[in-house]
């Protein structure tokens, strides 16, 4: 249990330290140096400021947890209707790298009605066991049966991470299992490794800026993480199916809700921009909405689709699906022609996994530069019609 | 049939602009000035339609440091009856977890409720878990990806929730959670007049030592069980090549990228 105390007899320069902060959390109040609520315990002034004006102090030893009692890494199943999300298996290649680094078995947990066959299916990817809850209740997600569904398994498998896909059912079910236990949860993880003593370290983008933080939940289980589908490798299916399937009894598992599901209308099909192989995107140095026309014209060219950054859903030039960025989508195509995209972290984090990566940009310090494979500095109104000229040429010929 | 209804809001900072040098390893901040998490609006306009339907009350509830009382002006100016801040050091480096703490311990000082609504998630932490967690703090259920609000009949809700590849049609009994998308109604601007009138209206401060559990361990910093352990600029990619060209030159070289990977 830690908190930060200020001494400010070691302050040499009271305003040099308070900017220290970047989250205006120190500040002068009585003719002292104060932490006001903002605090994000990021220490910068612990490691900044002059030697011991910032302290970190324990209240009281921290009664730790036994890490040897939780074992396992476990992936949410995710699904609609039995459909499995291929985020799953991405979440399985994971799961089975981190526990062979410590030698503990892969688990999965699977929720729904129906369910055992695909369940099955699952063993060919390298899971050792299958916990099925299988009940018609289960039929349609709702969050109060799923969670307590969640907690059946926690409470018998103890796993010491739980893996979760950041999909629209992900994004809701881990949160609640996570207050549940009172645990960590952290979203969105671009990157995971997990320590000898069984702590998982996440990475992810943080403080909504340019930034990546190392999350780690020291003292608590299960770990919980949400990754997002096209941030880890699928694994092969293999011929063989190993591990087994185990159907989970029912009698502690609360299957009355508060929810019910009147119905389930399947969405209008559509161009999902997660699914194309080709994406060209738009940018704010895109200048007018008519100016699109070629950005269409080139994703059509190359059998892709379109996508765009934040400011042009802003704009209201596209419909939110397809923004790519940490408040967008996540892709992960064969080629990605970005137009006039500066590249913010929320953005690169976004498509930073695409396979080949081309910049087109003016501003030859602009960030996306950083992540291109081909960066090619220069204006996109000279360039694109006349690679649409050549590739028209081209087919044509 | 009227609502009581609860809106979270948060104040998020105005730009994103946020890098670390990488030399010295210290955060740079452009720009201090913050804003209402724009999703938030979308949860606060929901709740002012549903008021103007059905009547009612709307409080919006926040936390943060007391400039954040400047938002609950703002949702004055929107439209909102009340206001709670929970503002106190105890809370400072809360995580997920401890803040959803706070909240739920917010709301629970706020009086009977029928409906939390909540924005999809905020541009700072864009983690979308909170209303998940004070969710189940409350022990109520809660829903997420809610694209339309169908009907509000005597002690439930119905609601749209978006998703992958359906949308499920769901009636929630009261009191529940409701987690909103962006573009379920568009928000209104803040009324000049709106924010005239409600200039004096007090903004209730909750502090740790109002709030009904007493332990230290579940607020703040302790009481998050995950830790950042350090703070890093993104890492570069590791092969790249950048070309300086002619428009022509450029096209050309392009042309012929694209079509030795074989994608013309």
């Amino acid at each position: 249990m830690a908190r930060l105390v200020i001494h400010n007899e070691k302050i040499t320069d009271r305003d040099a330290f308070i900017k220290i902060c970047p989250f205006n959390a120190l500040e002068i109040k009585n003719g002292a140096v104060e932490v006001n609520g903002s605090c994000k315990m990021c220490k910068l002034c612990v490691r900044k400021g002059p030697e011991g004006a910032a302290e970190i102090v324990e209240d009281q030893p921290v009664k730790s947890i036994d890490k040897s009692a939780w074992k396992g890494i476990a992936v949410y199943v995710d699904h609609e209707d039995g459909i499995v999300h291929p985020v799953t298996l991405e979440l399985i290649g994971k799961a089975r790298e981190l526990a062979n680094k410590i030698n503990h078995p892969v688990y999965c947990i699977f929720i729904g009605a129906g369910i055992v066959d695909k369940a099955e299916e699952l063993l060919h990817y390298g899971v050792d066991n299958v916990y099925v809850y299988d009940h018609e209740a289960f039929k349609h997600f709702r969050i109060d049966t799923y969670t307590s569904a969640f907690e059946d398994f926690v409470k018998n498998i103890m796993p010491t991470a739980i893996l979760v896909g950041a999909t629209n059912v992900g994004r809701q079910l881990a949160p609640r299992v996570a207050a549940r236990f009172r645990t960590g949860l952290t979203a969105d993880c671009t990157v995971l490794d997990i320590k000898e003593n069984t702590d998982l370290v996440q990475i992810r983008p943080a403080f909504g800026g340019n930034i990546m933080a190392e999350i780690h939940t020291p003292n608590a289980r299960p770990q919980l993480a949400t990754v997002r589908y096209k941030v880890m490798n699928a694994p092969e299916r293999n011929a063989e199916a190993k591990g087994k399937v185990t159907v989970c009894d029912l009698s502690n598992v609360v299957l009355n809700s508060d929810i019910e599901v009147i119905d389930v209308v399947p969405k209008a099909k559509e161009k999902f921009i997660e699914n194309a192989d080709v994406l060209v995107v738009a940018g704010r140095g895109v200048k007018t909405q008519e100016d699109l026309n070629m950005i269409h014209e080139l994703a059509d060219l190359l059998g892709g689709d379109v996508a765009c950054t934040r400011p042009l859903i802003e704009l209201g030039w596209f419909e939110a699906k397809k923004q790519i960025g940490l408040s967008g989508r996540t892709v992960r195509p064969k080629l990605i022609i970005t137009c006039g995209v500066s590249g913010s972290v929320q953005f690169a984090a976004g498509m930073n996994n695409s396979e080949m990566i081309v910049a087109i940009n003016k501003d030859e310090k602009a960030p996306i530069f950083k992540i291109a494979h081909y960066g090619i500095v220069g204006d996109l109104y000279e360039i694109l019609p006349r690679l649409i000229a050549k590739i028209k040429a081209e087919k044509g010929a | 049939m009227s609502m009581n209804i609860i809106v979270c809001i948060k104040q998020v900072p105005g730009s994103n602009k946020v890098e670390v040098d990488p030399v010295t390893g210290v955060l740079k901040r452009d720009g201090v000035e913050s804003k209402m998490n724009p999703y938030d609006l979308y949860a606060l306009e929901t709740a002012l339609k549903l008021k103007e339907t059905y009547g009612g009350t709307i409080k919006v509830i926040s936390m943060g440091p007391p400039q954040a009382m400047q938002i609950i002006r703002e949702a004055y100016a929107m439209g909102a009856d009340e206001g709670i801040l929970l503002s106190d050091r105890k809370f400072a480096g809360a995580d997920v977890l401890a803040t959803s703490y706070t909240l739920s311990q917010g709301v629970r000082e706020a009086g009977e409720f029928d409906l939390i609504l909540c924005g999809k998630q905020t541009t700072d932490g864009d983690t979308a878990q909170v209303g998940p967690e004070m969710a189940e703090y409350l022990k109520i259920p809660s829903v997420s990806n809610v694209k339309r609000i169908v009907s509000v009949e005597d002690g439930a809700i119905t609601v749209e929730m978006d998703m992958a590849n359906t949308i499920e049609i769901a009636r929630v009994k009261f009191p529940c959670l409701l987690s909103v998308e962006k573009d379920i109604f568009m928000p209104r601007l803040p009324s000049y007049v709106k924010m005239r009138a409600t200039k004096d209206r007090e903004i209730k401060v909750i502090g740790f030592s109002n709030l009904k559990d007493q332990d230290e361990k579940k607020y703040g910093l302790n009481g998050s069980p995950t830790q950042v352990q350090r703070i890093f600029p993104p890492e570069s990619n590791i092969k790249r090549e950048l070309w300086n060209d002619s428009a022509e030159e450029l096209a050309d070289k392009l042309f012929n990228k694209i079509k030795e990977s074989k994608f013309i």
